[in-house]
């Protein structure tokens, strides 16, 4: 098939950016969109342009790097990552427009790639549990419930794309940080720590200048992991409790 | 914002029930306004109930805009470069019109207390009557008056749609698939029952049935 | 190591250097060699900690594991990564599942078991001692990790599930559904940003590290390109662990990661390192096989499906453009049921991918062609579903069916699933002693890029283990011994080392952007993948692997003549990135073949056609080949080989057998 792609391209982090038209030819229902772009960037430096900078990495879906907006949806029309989406969901003659996510706190770095050490910076706060190496009891020690065990598993799936923020009318990033929230609470282990750590994740959240949730539900509709709202849900649940504790 | 929305989807509750006394005629309907001020005499003055009420509404109504307008600007600031395209999934019309549609109520609000209590107001005309249902029934007998509280009640249901269910969500209380799928199930009742509840009186005495 | 060489070249590609005697294991039995060495190791006290300081290459689970046990100790690290965040490294893609001898369901496990299996997996082409430490350690792992918070899955009873995993009859294997690999690195993540929190511990992301800084022989410091603006920094310290993953990608298609590389590894080794079984390479049975020439990456199918699917290719070549629906039972060639009656559809990796290549090599392969060749043969599910019904088998593998129809657009539970071997894993690696440390003082090699654990072969859910037993467990002890020697002379900015470094690195970027010849990084990266896979794939004869030699050794030359690179080097530049590394993989190859060449055996993944049984089999030759091959870097002369000879003093050599 041929496609005609507008893409977004910018040369830095401070420089105005633009869309600019491309026509590719050939496309094959079997490649990837990650892939269909590989041979749009052939094509451009064989015509001594510079191929346009996108990030992946593993390419089956599961590190989380790679992530654009195309026409409108975050990771496009399937729900899966962008890695995974495959051309045979578009069809000939179309026109797509490739953009990269757009959040304040995820500052463009050059074309589609932005800077996502704010959820890096999220964890810092407190997505953890402080436990060192050395001191862990027998694992056994402690049986988890397997309903917690699922939940906290499901919720841990997610892999930090940042397609909830692109998504989120608010640019908010509370999937991301429910999802953890919930993973850490599920389970026995992170109770020591469940007041203090929500409560600093929603300031570093905060900090970090995402927009706040108004439960729209457009981010867990965008999760290639299928992350449900209603993590949010318990991150709300958790954060009141937490006030009330006092903290 | 989820506290105050509570409080706000209670009272629209209560004001729709209190109005579908209307339907009873003039007598009970006026018994109830004067029996909302009457409440808790001699404990509290006359109307201090009402005033109690007022003065929770009033800074709920602070507290909710305040809110709102803080959520907004965050939002704006948190992405100040839109995307050229931008498609909707699963965001539902009532939740994309929370905003708008919540300025749109709170200026229909401050006609309707222009028109029913702080000036009052008869649209039709006539000198203005100092018994509650009269001001009613002469008022809804117009119809463009009864036009605009169709138009702000399609509104409501929608603010309410959204918002009933956020709150629910807000205060922790959809965990689990079950509750979560509830909670929107809720939302959309509550609204329908109040939307529906509200517009009955107005017209019922557009088309002549309470008079 | 430099010495006159002992015996004179060898098919003028190498020479023998002097054999490696020491490993530095203590010398006790088996079973108190790591006891006695936690001991020994010298203590740092923990207000000099802070003064001493540790760069990590990677962020894996041996990076991140390093890094956050070494931060939580009280030492001051610098941890690097290529990819925007740590979370990333491509330890998230493992599958599987990790080994440990917990021995919970009570079924015969024990350390000694899992010590044994690994060195058989290995096809005794592993060093005793380290693999013993590595079965030892593993069960603290499962208990750090459920303290971390590791959502493993669990029984109904809220005690952990377990499962046999790469053909063994114990079920050892802990795992998080199909995502272990993400599970344990998404905690060992979370340990190392606390320990940013806590300030031990620097993150640099989008940062290459394109060079090692060598003083005094010691490894201190290395050069790093910082992704985003482009400059080349120089970072200093006591020691420096390079936990930089495997580099499977010299073959183009993997089912590793766009960006693994071998770079820091390569680096390491020009200056000194030695370079232990380049040519050990894991291919694994079941991937999707390749749908054209756009194809950038290959994507692993769990093993798991080889327990209920059945494998075969149509007898006859005609049959294999047909739909494989309408080929009538009679007519399919069951191929490992038929040539391994025993073991059927669940032989070892390395048989399984090998019987396939043969049979797509025989004109029976299926799908679509590819050049002139089709690669693929068919993984049916349909006595499976005949038996289980379509829902029982989606909740077994349904994720893997849904990956599968995404990326084929085929469905799985009505057509038949076309599986093709891939690269994997590389059990090569900077060659390591018992300490984790490499030949060059201060420099330590963990996980994936050290040779240590797995031989010629590694078995399933093994990697997981020996990368979380390396940096939790293993190296924060070692390292300590060496760091109670620190800290060390400060090494001025301007040390001719360290100008050198620079120097060097910085020639090589502009080198690499004044050719602006006409071929793409990717076309010079993709035609080495094909040799590899031609020449150092499944099989491989001398005959081959001399052209093999030949090829790659031309290739490279004209990739520097004829590169194409756009953009500069101040700015992030995707396509610099690469260059640098396949600039790396030109070199690397070279050695992979040489060092194929000169093991005359089969062993493990390594499977050379002029050592098998009468019946196809890999041949083993112990008498000749019983050791280790660790290669010098040689500069503009051949490399030096020098061997360590393994023996084996717990466990009785025997030939594998599957049939
Ligand atoms: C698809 C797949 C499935 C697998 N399944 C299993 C399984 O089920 N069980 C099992 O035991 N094993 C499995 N393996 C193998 C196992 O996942 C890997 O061997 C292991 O994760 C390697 O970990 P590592 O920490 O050594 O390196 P990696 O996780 O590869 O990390 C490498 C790190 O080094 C960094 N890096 C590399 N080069 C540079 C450089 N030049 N400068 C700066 N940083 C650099 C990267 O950024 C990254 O952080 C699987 C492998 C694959 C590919
Ligand atoms: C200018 C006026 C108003 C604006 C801008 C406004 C805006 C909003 C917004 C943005 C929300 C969503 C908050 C969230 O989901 O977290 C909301 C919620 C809500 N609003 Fe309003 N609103 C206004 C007036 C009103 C009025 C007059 C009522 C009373 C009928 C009302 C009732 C509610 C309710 C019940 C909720 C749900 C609370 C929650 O989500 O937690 N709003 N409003
Ligand atoms: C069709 C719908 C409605 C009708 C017919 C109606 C009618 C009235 C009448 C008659 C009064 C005066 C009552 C009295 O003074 O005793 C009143 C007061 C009021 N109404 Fe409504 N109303 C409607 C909808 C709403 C809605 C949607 C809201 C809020 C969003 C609202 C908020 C109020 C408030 C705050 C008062 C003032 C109460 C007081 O005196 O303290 N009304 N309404
Ligand atoms: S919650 Fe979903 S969309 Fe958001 S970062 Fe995680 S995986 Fe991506
Ligand atoms: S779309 Fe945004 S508003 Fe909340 S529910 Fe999701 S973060
Ligand atoms: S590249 Fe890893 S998820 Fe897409």
């Amino acid at each position: 098939m041929r496609l005609t792609l507008k893409i977004w391209r910018q040369a830095g982090p401070d420089v105005a950016g633009d869309f600019v038209t491309y026509q590719v030819d050939d496309v094959s229902g079997d490649m990837s969109f990650l892939e269909m772009l590989d041979v749009l960037n052939e094509q451009l430096n064989s015509e001594g342009k510079e191929p346009i900078a996108f990030d992946s990495d593993c390419r089956e879906g599961i590190c989380g790097m790679c992530g654009l907006m195309i026409s409108g949806l975050a990771h496009g029309p399937e729900v899966t990552t962008t890695c995974q989406l495959h051309m045979r969901s578009f069809s000939d003659g179309d026109t797509i427009t490739v953009e990269p996510w757009r959040a304040d706190a995820f500052p463009i770095i050059r074309d589609l790639i932005v800077d996502r050490s704010a959820f890096d910076r999220i964890i810092q706060a407190g997505g953890f549990i402080t436990v060192n190496t050395g001191a862990a009891p027998e694992a056994h020690s402690v049986p988890v419930p397997k309903a917690n065990a699922d939940r906290a598993f499901d919720s841990a799936k997610c892999i930090g794309c940042g397609a909830c923020v692109a998504a989120c009318p608010n640019a908010s990033a509370m999937l991301f940080l429910g999802a953890k929230i919930t993973h850490l609470g599920e389970v026995p282990q992170g109770q020591p720590e469940r007041d203090s750590r929500v409560v600093k994740m929603v300031a570093q959240h905060d900090h970090e200048g995402f927009g706040g949730c108004t439960n729209i539900g457009e981010c867990s509709a965008a999760c290639p992991k299928e992350i449900p709202q209603d993590v949010i849900s318990t991150l709300n649940k958790d954060l009141r409790t937490a006030l009330r504790h006092g903290y | 914002m989820a506290v105050t929305g509570a409080i706000f989807a209670l009272f629209v509750l209560a004001h729709m029930y209190g109005n579908l006394k209307l339907l009873w005629g003039e007598e009970a309907y006026n018994d109830y306004a004067h029996h909302l001020r009457t409440i808790g005499e001699p404990m509290l003055p006359y109307a201090g109930l009402l005033w109690v009420l007022r003065i929770v509404l009033l800074v709920s109504l602070v507290a909710h805009l305040w809110a709102a307008f803080t959520l907004w600007g965050r939002a704006e600031r948190a992405r100040s470069h839109k995307y050229a395209v931008k498609k909707r999934v699963r965001q539902s019309l009532s939740s994309r019109w929370m905003r708008w549609g919540g300025v749109f109520i709170f200026v229909f609000l401050v006609w309707h207390l222009i028109e029913f209590t702080i000036v009052r107001v008869d649209v039709s005309g006539k000198p203005v009557p100092d018994n509650p249902f009269q001001l009613v029934v002469d008022s809804f007998q117009v119809w463009w008056l009864t036009l605009i509280y169709v138009v702000a009640m399609l509104a409501l249901y929608m603010h309410l749609a959204h918002g009933v269910f956020s709150l629910n969500q807000t205060l922790g209380w959809t965990n689990t698939k079950g509750t979560y799928a509830r909670a929107k199930v809720l939302g959309h009742v509550v609204a329908a029952v109040v939307v529906v509840g509200f517009l009955i009186p107005p017209l019922a005495v557009l088309f002549r049935l309470v008079k | 190591m430099t010495e006159t060489p002992s015996r004179p070249l060898v098919h003028d590609l190498y020479f023998e250097g002097t054999p490696i005697k020491d490993t530095k294991a203590p010398n006790v039995s088996i079973e108190q060699m790591w006891t006695k060495r936690e001991f020994d190791a010298k203590l740092v006290n923990p207000s000099n900690r802070r003064k001493l300081s540790v760069i990590i290459i990677g962020t894996g689970l041996a990076g991140a594991s390093a890094a956050a046990t070494l931060g939580e100790a009280g030492y001051n690290v610098k941890s690097f990564c290529y990819q925007d965040s740590p979370r990333r490294a491509h330890s998230i893609a493992a599958q599987g599942g990790i080994n440990a001898a917990k021995n919970y369901n009570d079924d015969g496990d024990s350390v000694y078991r899992l010590f044994y299996d690994t060195v058989k997996g290995g096809d005794y082409r592993s060093r005793e001692s380290n693999v013993y430490r590595l079965a030892e350690v593993s069960a603290k792992i499962i208990d750090l990790c459920v303290a971390q918070g590791v959502p493993f899955a669990r029984e109904y009873g809220g005690l952990l599930d377990n499962r046999s995993f790469g053909g063994v009859q114990v079920a050892r294997t802990f795992y998080a559904a199909g995502q272990t690999g993400q599970q344990l690195l998404i905690g060992a993540y979370q340990a190392m940003e606390r320990q940013v929190a806590a300030g031990t511990v620097t993150p640099f992301t989008r940062h290459e590290m394109l060079e090692l800084i060598v003083v005094d022989g010691k490894a201190r410091g290395i050069i790093a390109r910082d992704m985003v603006t482009g400059a080349l920094e120089t970072h200093l310290a006591d020691a420096v662990v390079l936990a930089s993953g495997g580099y499977g990608n010299v073959f183009f298609l993997s089912t590793n990661a766009m960006g693994c590389n071998v770079t820091a590894t390569w680096r390491a080794h020009r200056k000194g390192a030695l370079f232990a079984n380049p040519c050990y390479t894991q291919i694994h049975p079941t991937c999707i096989p390749v749908s054209g020439e756009h194809q950038s990456k290959l994507t692993l199918m769990s093993e798991s499906l080889r327990n209920d699917g059945r494998i075969w290719v149509p007898k006859r070549r005609e049959d294999c453009e047909k739909d494989p629906r309408d080929i009538p039972e009679e007519d399919r060639d069951y191929y490992l049921e038929r040539i391994y009656p025993a073991f059927g559809n669940l032989v070892p990796r390395d048989i399984a991918s090998r019987q396939a290549k043969y049979m797509c090599d025989d004109g029976r392969g299926v799908g679509p062609l590819v050049g002139d060749f089709r690669r693929g043969v068919y993984l049916d599910l349909g006595d499976a579903m005949r038996r289980m019904g379509k829902e029982q088998l989606a909740e077994k593998y349904g994720n893997l069916l849904d990956m599968y129809q995404r990326i084929t657009g085929e469905n799985p539970y009505e057509v038949p699933m076309r599986i093709y071997p891939a690269v994997h894993y590389t059990m090569g690696g900077l060659w390591v002693d018992y300490d984790l440390e490499t030949t060059i003082e201060g420099l330590y090699a963990a996980g994936e890029a050290n040779f240590s654990d797995h031989g010629a072969n590694r078995l399933g859910a093994s990697s997981l283990m020996q990368c979380l037993a390396d940096g939790y467990f293993v190296l924060p002890n070692t390292i300590r011994d060496y760091l109670a020697g620190g800290p060390f002379k400060p090494v001025a900015d301007d040390a001719p080392e360290v100008v050198e470094a620079q120097r060097s690195v910085q020639e090589r970027i502009d080198r690499l952007l004044s050719i602006q010849g006409t071929r793409s990084v990717d076309s010079f990266h993709r035609e080495l993948g094909n040799v590899m896979w031609e020449y150092c794939g499944m099989e491989r004869t001398e005959e081959g692997l001399l052209k093999g030699i030949d090829l790659i050794r031309s290739l490279r030359d004209e990739f520097w003549r004829n590169v194409r690179v756009l953009g500069s080097a101040d700015t992030l530049n995707q396509s610099l990135e690469k260059a640098g590394r396949v600039a790396d993989f030109l070199e690397l190859g070279e050695l992979m073949c040489i060092d194929a060449l000169h093991r005359r055996e089969s062993c493990g993944g390594h499977f050379r056609s002029e050592s098998q049984t009468e019946d196809g089999e890999a041949l083993r030759d112990d008498e000749h080949f019983l050791y280790t091959a660790a290669w010098e870097y040689g500069g503009d002369e051949p490399p030096t080989l020098h061997k360590e000879d393994l023996v084996y003093y717990a466990i009785e050599l025997k030939q594998r057998s599957y049939k």
